[in-house]
């Protein structure tokens, strides 16, 4: 390990102490509450009660309220699921599989990363939750002894959506959590008002910060990740094969749950660069997180945007070489039938804008980087409308063919899911350390103890 | 002056993660063993100074991930096979393959419990009470100061060789843990 840090870069610019570094991440917690962030509060926290409003309708009034027709069943809600869902994954990816690959850089974003990552899954649980109708049954989902005697079908993909997804949602809530701990510390030792001190000192646990409980707490963490990465992977394969285990044309292929993957953390880099933009703007946090991260996460963007036009290729090739006239036409319907319009904006924003990142000077532009990555946000939403929708609304018996319009419902819940994601992210980054301090501390060129060649092979440690 | 009687410890502030490290070494070398060492972030090396072994959690990540699979298993086959047999698209009941989501879903789902619960077992955690608690510069330990404690219940504590010890080993501050006076 030595010789590595001996090359290791440095990730953190103006060389601040322990102590400036410490300052200069809770003073966002503890300064006077800008302006700014209760307008911001007040505009998602409105969209929020939106949401809550436009759900209440929807269960009183039924699933009649949405756009959604037959053949056309499944539609913007499903859309959304997916959309949230795979937001998150960057999150995961950045919080545990960049941990396992030693990446220092992510120590700088991994906290609101994971924060994102929680609070999109938030977002994605509450659509399969309306859309199934009779919301009062949704414990039928559990296998929960019940007095029908009945249990859920272990052999289908919704059910191991289920699983999947309130697991993710679990151990990413578990991570983050843990990985808060000392930082809550930290705010628990510089609180002033009895209230804070409390509220912390019950938070943090108790914690202090002894090798003793370092040497639980890192196994802890890198077992995490441990975990984490594999699930990450496996959320959005499951959630592919709801839809590659019909026989929908355009759904059936085992192309899906790779594709889906890199699509996933495509859209999630696109978030968090978004997200890591404004929220260095406005705390000016340009010294921690730095062009740098931001040009990393812009050449990510990049080679899974690369995965995501590669799949849109193959896809269309299989669709040919398969020989099956289902297949064929429902892939030159998504190009050139009704919804073409959502189909070439998919194309444009996820096969085109990435290629902006091959040009160091374009994946250094922050403006550039900003406008990009909101696009891929708006491309990989219309992927999934176009995977669902087109291949729907036309697959086998020209008899049964439908087009899917949404409703002014589907519109405001979807508005309303950014609402409350925002709304929560605000909270967020309000009342808890938006950069994890302990970590960013850790990679500090002043945290590694000069090596006493007395004392053998150093164990690998967390970074 | 603070009898051994009160003293519940002694906390000793150094200079940063080098020093800390040295003198754990020292420290654990004397052959205290009720002794941590605090710092506002894990220090490379500090296991093996203070010669701890490694921590169990693996194993019991590991027993916990294997005891989620089986008993995933168990859920789905039972339910599926003996309680509620039902065809469904002419599948067997027993659809082992079938059912490797929730199996590994359920593994992930223990081992992660296992891995949070069961490193705040090992690090007696939550406890709100604590003797470095007493000293008022250990708030800074969450922020950039680095400390050695060693508790009052080490067989080899002494009122005078433990701080000679530790003004020995590069301390800045050396201060004995009691509860304050109540007011």
């Amino acid at each position: 390990m030595s010789s590595i840090h001996q090359h290791e870069q440095q990730w953190i610019e103006g060389q601040p102490t322990f102590g400036g570094l410490t300052d200069q991440v809770s003073a966002l917690v503890e300064n006077k509450t800008p302006r700014g962030w209760y307008i911001a509060l007040a505009v998602s926290s409105s969209l929020t009660v939106v949401l809550l409003a436009l759900i209440g309708y929807l269960v009183t009034r039924g699933i009649g309220v949405w756009g959604n027709n037959i053949p056309v069943a499944w539609a913007w809600d499903i859309v959304n699921f997916v959309f949230w869902i795979g937001i998150g994954h960057a999150g995961t990816l950045i919080s545990a599989i960049l941990f396992l690959l030693r990446q220092q850089w992510r120590t700088s974003i991994n906290r609101f990363a994971e924060a994102m990552t929680i609070f999109a899954v938030i977002c994605a649980l509450i659509f399969p939750s309306i859309h199934v109708g009779r919301i009062w049954f949704i414990y039928w989902l559990f296998p929960l002894p019940n007095q029908m005697s009945m249990w859920p079908n272990f052999r289908s993909p919704l059910l191991w959506d289920v699983f999947a997804v309130s697991t993710y949602f679990t151990v990413s809530l578990l991570f983050w959590y843990v990985g808060l701990v000392p930082d809550l510390a930290t705010m628990r030792d510089r609180a002033r008002t009895r209230l804070k001190k409390i509220t912390l000192g019950i938070l943090a646990l108790g914690w202090r910060g002894g090798n003793r409980q370092w040497q639980h707490y890192e196994m802890a963490y890198l077992l995490l990740a441990g975990l984490s990465t594999p699930l990450v992977l496996s959320v959005h394969s499951v959630v592919s094969t709801d839809f590659a285990t019909s026989v929908i044309p355009g759904w059936h292929t085992t192309i899906f749950p790779p594709y889906f993957v890199a699509g996933a953390i495509f859209s999630g880099f696109a978030m968090v660069t978004t997200l890591a933009i404004i929220v260095r703007q406005v705390f000016s946090l340009q010294n921690i997180i730095t062009v740098r991260h931001l040009e990393n996460m812009c050449k990510i963007m990049l080679v899974t945007g690369l995965m995501v036009g590669y799949a849109y290729g193959v896809e269309f090739f299989i669709a040919w070489y398969s020989g099956n006239i289902y297949e064929r036409f429902t892939f030159l319907n998504r190009a050139f039938g009704p919804y073409a319009w959502a189909y070439w904006i998919m194309i444009s924003c996820n096969v085109l804008v990435p290629q902006l990142f091959w040009f160091k000077k374009l994946r250094t532009s922050i403006p550039v980087m900003f406008i990009a990555a909101l696009l891929i946000n708006v491309g990989m939403w219309f992927e999934r409308f176009v995977i669902i929708v087109s291949s729907l609304s036309r697959d086998f018996l020209p008899g049964a063919w439908g087009y899917y319009k949404p409703s002014w419902v589907d519109v405001g819940i979807f508005a309303g899911s950014f609402g409350l994601f925002f709304t929560l992210f605000l909270l967020f980054i309000r009342f808890l350390p938006i950069i994890a301090m302990s970590e960013v501390k850790g990679i500090l060129p002043q945290a590694h103890a000069a090596v006493d060649p007395s004392a053998g092979e150093h164990h690998t440690r967390r970074s | 002056m603070t009898d051994l009687n009160h003293t519940e410890g002694i906390l000793a502030r150094y200079a940063g993660p080098t020093e800390l490290l040295t003198a754990a070494r020292r420290v654990a070398e004397a052959g205290y063993r009720k002794f941590d060492c605090h710092s506002p972030f894990p220090i490379h090396g500090m296991d093996e100074a203070m010669r701890l072994k490694r921590s169990p959690l693996g194993f019991m990540v590991g027993i916990a991930a294997f005891a989620g699979a089986g008993l995933a298993i168990l859920l789905q086959g039972w339910a599926s096979a003996i309680d509620y047999p039902l065809i469904i698209s002419g599948k067997p009941f027993f659809s082992y393959q079938a059912f490797m989501p929730v199996t590994f879903g359920l593994a992930v789902l223990l081992g992660a419990f296992t891995a949070v619960f069961g490193m705040l077992a090992l690090n007696r955690l939550p406890r709100f009470n604590h003797a470095v608690f007493h000293s008022e510069r250990f708030s800074q330990v969450t922020r950039d100061a680095f400390f050695i404690s060693i508790e009052s219940s080490d067989l080899l504590f002494d009122m005078e060789k433990t701080p000679a010890l530790l003004r020995e080993t590069g301390a800045l501050e050396v201060e004995l843990l009691s509860e304050p006076p109540q007011d």
